[in-house]
């Protein structure tokens, strides 16, 4: 399983000089694209900075509250059945929903753990292989009218379970626990 | 959605707050709260625009056109029931090499492009067609080859080694899509009369 590591270390590097090389031999003006592109990353997050903001705020005072420790202390009994974390529940009902409130409970878990224990590497990996389900589906079939999903659902949440499942596996293969 | 989402999780905490006697932490909370969210996007702005510039570089140079084209075959595979002159089969290939590369924000309107030219297909407007639920499952089951922003995050909070999680991440993201690809093999096998495109 050291591949993934290698994989991990060397994605980065390999993709900046593949399109770096690409972009120069079809002599394109590389260095300016990029400013240009920079430009853009601006924008994204200027425009997510209110979600952000709201976001975090709700979770933190969620948190202060105590109401997460009470729903993960809920949860725990079924969490500890099948060997999932409990306090990473919320995230995974979450996750499934809104991106952004799923961003805050995932910086909400960087802050309590750090992202280097194995709750902070699980929700890594968890974030990166599952999606807001239902917020695309309604976004992607009221486009086009379209009122009977038929197996969408279905299969978007079997993947997205089979992510999370795969996620602690793998997590716990690679890093340990 | 968001607006019960958000105002239920605030209004919860306040409301256990009063019963767990935490209402100075809840005070706290807020004000630091949104002072991190500053700082969160703050170290976020770095890592992404890096990434939209290289994206920028690969979208000018041709790269992300020519990566889109070489999945033809794929495609061809995914959606047997589309003509293979469709342009929805473009933009399904544009909407999945954007995601793929974390463009979040490049992949919606080709997803919906082809949401809109997949419809014009469809036998029955208010139904599903079998590559209509195909594209969907596989692009929810997020085929992500980097998820910039979490790393971005992992930095923010001190990760010694923030990338340690792409070559996991990236075997996660590929078994989702995989078990969303068999299973709708499997569910639009079983249901041929329902919706299928060009026939």
């Amino acid at each position: 399983m050291r591949i993934m590591l290698v994989i991990s270390n060397l994605l980065i590097p390999v993709t900046f000089a593949l399109i770096l090389l690409h972009g120069f031999l079809k002599k394109t003006n590389v260095y300016e694209n990029f400013i240009e592109g920079a430009k853009d990353g601006l924008s994204v997050v200027v425009n997510i900075l209110p979600t952000i903001i709201g976001l975090m705020v709700a979770v933190g005072i969620l948190r202060a509250s105590g109401a997460l420790t009470l729903l993960a202390g809920l949860l725990a009994p079924a969490a500890k059945l099948i060997g999932f974390p409990e306090d990473v529940i919320p995230l995974v009902f979450m996750r499934l929903v809104s991106s952004s409130a799923s961003t805050g409970l995932l910086l909400d878990i960087f802050k309590t753990y750090g992202p280097d224990s194995f709750v902070g590497r699980l929700t890594s990996v968890m974030m990166s292989c599952t999606e807001t389900v239902f917020y695309t589906m309604s976004v992607y079939f009221m486009s086009v009218n379209i009122t009977k999903t038929r197996y969408t659902l279905s299969g978007a949440l079997l993947a997205n379970f089979a992510g999370v499942a795969a996620s602690v596996w793998i997590t716990g293969y690679v890093f340990g626990r | 959605m968001l607006n019960y989402l958000w105002c239920a999780m605030i209004l919860a905490g306040i409301f256990v707050a009063a019963f767990t006697g935490r209402m100075p932490d809840v005070t706290n909370a807020a004000l630091d709260s949104s002072k991190e969210a500053v700082t969160v996007c703050l170290a976020m702005l770095g890592l992404v625009s890096m990434w939209t510039g290289l994206m920028k570089v690969a979208e000018k140079s041709g790269l992300i056109t020519g990566m889109s084209r070489r999945l033809a075959p794929l495609l061809r595979f995914l959606f047997p029931g589309l003509p293979a002159k469709s342009k929805a089969l473009h933009y399904i290939a544009t909407n999945l090499i954007a995601n793929a590369l974390g463009l979040g924000w490049a992949a919606t309107p080709a997803g919906l492009k082809a949401m809109e030219e997949l419809q014009r297909l469809n036998p029955r407007k208010d139904t599903a067609s079998a590559p209509m639920c195909m594209f969907m499952i596989i692009n929810m089951s997020s085929l992500q080859i980097v998820t910039v922003s979490v790393l971005a995050y992992r930095a923010q909070y001190g990760s010694a080694n923030p990338s340690e999680i792409i070559g996991p991440g990236l075997a996660a993201t590929i078994i989702t899509t995989i078990v969303g690809v068999v299973y709708a093999r499997l569910r639009e096998g079983r249901n041929t009369g329902g919706g299928r495109c060009g026939k």
